[in-house]
């Protein structure tokens, strides 16, 4: 099967354990919070303030904002711009972030 | 102190740094990301450790000259270059300049970068027009899909149809597809004809269409030309898009409609320029791009600009631009008058770039009738969840007739992205042009920065 690893010839060093919701995924050094969920299957880690929708990455390069996240208990972290380390603590962000 | 700041590490911004420091200018590059590249040679995470990224690029040698010149330039002073440096603010004083720029993905400390002069390369970002379903999660920007493929190394599913219009699409549909994306279909609202018509212009670019013809075929692309997509399914996330022709005046033909099912839409309708920078700088703009003369200045003394800011015109042009600017600015910045034949072959490629990005800007319109499309329950500010419904209602209603008005009035543009998404839309619903928006700075900033700011600026002025 052909994957963009494959592809761009990738030797990364190991994955590494992170949480999303409490439960453990495994990210690749240097990836950021969207690399490390879409790796996982995961296209959601938000819902909007208004109507409780759920939103993921739309731009991809920093200027929509869509894709807002709540990693190690700071809310609206755009997921698309920031990498993950070892432990870090991923959590669904629910409206502004600042209600629990 | 340096003498001069430019702002982005993307092909301009680069070509702009090496021409400068070869002829003993002290340049720092000021960028928001990790790595040098910019949005069109973005390059995977180093923690990756890609032997191979230039299987995600195309014309890797010029990638290769420009990595090559930043790293050993051989120049007088080595380029500085400043990473995750997200620029907000540009001030001009009588002693120069001063680059505000905000830290690290945490974005909590600023830190000022000052220079004799500054270049403006701040690239673009996409446009995408609104449709039922654009804001389900599988639903992303066709230079998003790229974006991170190219920097994260990921897809974003397993079944894609990309669709919108423009050049850039054909390299998303090519690139998904390589790296192991059934690409379901290629859906481009503009039709062969329209390309014909502009060809004479595109010669050039014709050997690289024919390249990215072989590779759709290759991966068993489909190409639907002159369809658009009218609505993308799912209830929490993409599940398939209904996808219908256009006819020759960009309406959808009643019949037409089918379904492809996909995970994954990758959608765009062009690029828009950022100008942020340049408008708080008090630079003149031409429409929506920034204006500059032969050389690439502004109208601000001081002020240089060139790539994507100043006309959507692709990388090779941006090169060009960044070179003659490079030029024009160590000649300036030692008072003398730059030698224009110096630079004669970039400025003929200028020339020449200039003429195709207009030719496919006019063969690659945004779908005439996109806002057929858009129902009343259709969202169009994204940040602010303002729907296509409540935006006509105040434009037919309420009498608003410009994107200002349909904003104080609705919300529509106020929330996390400046209205930089939903603009096009609003603008399109509200019957007027787009018009740069004026911001006062070019991204969010913390509260407690901008107090931090006064605070030095009243020290300052007082001691």
């Amino acid at each position: 099967m052909r994957t963009p690893l494959k592809l761009a010839d990738a030797h990364p060093g190991p994955a590494f354990p992170v949480t999303l919701d409490g439960r453990e995924i495994e990210a690749l050094p240097g990836q950021t919070v969207a690399a490390a969920l879409w790796a996982a299957g995961v296209t959601s880690w938000r819902t909007t303030r208004g109507e409780g929708r759920p939103r993921g990455v739309f731009c991809g390069i920093g200027v929509c904002f869509d894709c807002l996240v709540t990693v190690n208990d700071r809310p609206n972290q755009r997921a698309c711009l920031v990498p993950l380390h070892p432990g870090d603590a991923i959590r669904t962000q629910e409206g502004t972030g600042h209600d629990d | 102190m340096t003498d001069l700041a430019v702002i982005g590490a993307g092909p301009a911004g680069l070509a702009a740094a090496l021409a400068a420091a070869a002829r003993g200018v002290r340049v720092a590059i000021v960028d928001s990301a990790t790595e040098a590249g910019g949005q069109f040679y973005r390059q995977p995470a180093s923690g990756l450790r890609s032997r191979r990224p230039q299987a995600l690029h195309h014309q890797w040698r010029t990638w290769e000259r420009l990595r090559d010149g930043l790293a050993g330039s051989g120049a007088r002073f080595a380029v500085q270059f400043l990473t995750e440096h997200h620029v907000w603010s540009v001030e001009r004083d009588s002693d120069g300049f001063t680059v505000h720029a905000l830290l690290g993905p945490e974005q909590r400390e600023s830190v000022a970068v000052r220079a004799d002069a500054v270049l403006l390369a701040t690239g673009g970002y996409e446009r995408v027009l609104p449709f039922p379903g654009w804001t389900l999660p599988g639903v992303v920007t066709a230079g998003g899909a790229q974006a991170m493929l190219k920097g994260g190394l990921v897809v974003p599913g397993r079944t894609a149809v990309v669709a919108g219009t423009g050049p850039l699409l054909l390299p998303v549909a090519t690139g998904l597809a390589a790296a192991g994306v059934e690409v379901a279909a290629l859906v481009e609202a503009a039709g062969p004809k329209d390309l014909v018509r502009h060809g004479r212009a595109l010669v050039g670019k014709l050997p690289e269409g024919a390249g990215y013809a072989a590779r759709l075929l290759r991966h068993r692309v489909r190409l639907l030309s002159r369809h658009t997509v009218v609505r993308a399914h799912g209830d929490d996330r993409l599940t398939g898009v209904t996808v219908a022709a256009l006819d020759t005046r960009g309406r959808v033909r009643p019949g037409t409609e089918r379904y492809l099912p996909c995970d994954t839409l990758a959608v765009g309708h062009g690029m828009l320029p950022h100008t942020d920078l340049a408008e708080t700088l008090g630079c003149r703009l031409d429409g929506l791009t920034v204006a500059v003369d032969d050389e690439q200045r502004t109208d601000v003394p001081g002020v240089w600009a060139a790539g994507e800011s100043t006309g959507i015109g692709g990388a090779a042009l941006a090169l060009a631009e960044g070179h003659i600017a490079g030029r024009s600015i160590a000649a300036r910045l030692r008072g003398s008058e730059p030698d224009p034949a110096q630079w004669a072959s970039a400025a003929k490629a200028r020339t020449r770039l200039r003429k195709s990005a207009a030719a496919l800007d006019a063969a690659y319109p945004p779908p005439a009738h996109w806002s057929d499309q858009v129902t009343d329950d259709t969202l169009v500010c994204r940040c602010e969840e303002v729907t296509a419904g409540a935006v006509r209602e105040a434009v037919d209603e309420l009498g608003a007739g410009d994107v200002r008005t349909v904003k104080l009035l609705t919300r529509a543009g106020m929330g996390w992205c400046q209205g930089r998404v939903c603009g096009p839309a609003v603008a399109g619903l509200a019957g007027c042009e787009l018009t740069p928006s004026r911001r006062p700075f070019a991204r969010p900033v913390p509260l407690g920065v901008l107090a931090r700011q006064h605070d030095m600026a009243t020290e300052k002025g007082t001691s």
